[in-house]
């Protein structure tokens, strides 16, 4: 394939990609939680590298789907779909537009970098009010990659995504 | 079979068994939370033992798939300790069992972070950020029931005093880990079991708990000779497999 033509396939890839929302939270695309490692041409087909998030997460088997569909909808049927888990997937890999949009709908983004910590660590603050008064209701949430959270200012439980 | 496959599906076998065991508490934990915590676990071992049952099927000359390694095979071809086929009686029990698992397993999953076969290192790595979170959560709850009233306390010391006959099995050899042994490809588990004591005398201290002395310990799951509880748990495990062959779904 000629390069330009490479250029530009994987650019629409890339675009349609952000238009795939992660199952288990919606307003989240696959792209920024970090999860698209690699768009490249391989034979007569292209390839789509994706990294897991948790190993046992249920969204792992749904998502090649979502993506094979969407991209065969948009005329690009001919793709492969990997789960590449070396390196691990890390919440230092979701985007900043990312970590905003999980504020913005009501879950605490990471606080800090994985890499720099042991754990977890706790949410910076309460994405309902803004109170910096959160105390851990459970080290588990709804998803594998959530704590679970209550803010003693204005006492709404949330969620927290670990650092992981 | 040869030694490294069997190797591997002890890998795989543990926590798939062990992640089945913590998928009956579904929809039984004593509260919300816990249900919760337990499931969450038990779905990172099932995503564990998946990685290296994938892992297993690409060897060259396995004809087989995930699902058939874990739902098709019989009780003596299956390789995992027998600890982790062990019943989960109350909360506290489960707890005490996951606590020991976890103790052992984040050690060798620190050893196996470091082997020399790229797609058994990957997978470790991988797992090992989440067996930490495992061993955290199992470690406090120990603490918390073992210091707490006196009919938790009471729970955890039973299940430390029925379970820890299970634990010298951790340490000891099987037959294909020693074939495996001069290679490097297995570790030497009995190299583990100094910092896994360490570990688990530091939380039971802390929890007021005493450790059995003088246990009799049991062995055989590693070399596929297990309990009378396995044959439950693959009853349960592999009734749809057994009953609509190669189903998906």
């Amino acid at each position: 394939m000629e390069k330009t033509q490479v250029h530009i396939i994987r650019k629409k890839i890339a675009g349609l990609l952000h238009d795939v929302a992660d199952p288990e939270i919606p307003i989240i695309s696959i792209v920024d939680l970090g999860m698209v490692i690699d768009i490249r041409p391989e034979n007569s087909h292209w390839r789509v590298d994706l990294a897991p998030t948790y190993s046992g997460c249920p969204a792992i088997d749904v998502i090649p789907i979502l993506v094979k569909t969407h991209l065969a909808e948009a005329g690009l049927d001919d793709i492969q779909i990997e789960m590449e888990i070396s390196p691990p997937w890390s919440t230092d890999w979701i985007s900043d537009l990312g970590n905003q949009k999980l504020l913005d709908y009501g879950i605490a983004p990471p606080n800090g970098r994985a890499a720099d910590q042991e754990y977890e660590g706790k949410p910076r603050r309460c994405p309902q009010c803004g109170s910096v008064e959160t105390e851990l209701i459970s080290n588990y949430g709804a998803t594998p990659c959530k704590a679970s959270y209550k803010c003693l200012s204005c006492l709404e439980p949330f969620e927290y995504f670990k650092c992981f | 079979m040869e030694a490294k496959v069997k190797y591997l599906l002890h890998l795989a076998d543990n926590p798939l068994i062990l992640g089945q065991r913590l998928a009956q508490w579904c929809g039984h934990g004593p509260v919300l939370e816990q249900d919760i915590a337990l499931t969450n676990t038990s779905l990172d071992l099932i995503g564990q033992a998946r990685l290296l049952f994938q892992y297993i099927a690409s060897l060259p000359g396995q004809d087989t798939n995930e699902d058939k390694l874990a739902m098709t095979r019989y009780e003596n071809q299956y390789f995992n300790l027998l600890l982790t086929e062990q019943p989960n009686h109350n909360f506290g029990h489960t707890i005490a069992r996951q606590f020991l698992y976890d103790a052992f397993n984040l050690i060798q999953y620190q050893a196996l972070s470091e082997h020399a076969d790229e797609k058994l290192k990957g997978i470790a790595i991988k797992t090992l950020k989440e067996i930490k979170y495992h061993y955290r959560y199992s470690s406090e709850w120990v603490i918390r029931l073992g210091d707490g009233t006196e009919k938790s306390h009471q729970f955890m010391q039973e299940a430390f005093d029925e379970l820890w006959r299970y634990t010298g099995e951790l340490f000891k050899m099987a037959s294909y880990e020693n074939e495996l042994k001069e290679e490097e490809y297995a570790l030497d588990v009995a190299l583990l079991e100094p910092e896994w004591k360490n570990r688990v005398s530091s939380i039971a201290t802390r929890a007021g708990l005493i450790i059995p002395a003088n246990e009799v310990m049991l062995f055989g799951g590693k070399e596929g000779k297990h309990t009378e509880q396995m044959g439950y748990i693959l009853t349960e495990l592999q009734y749809m497999q057994r009953t609509y062959p190669e189903m998906n779904w």
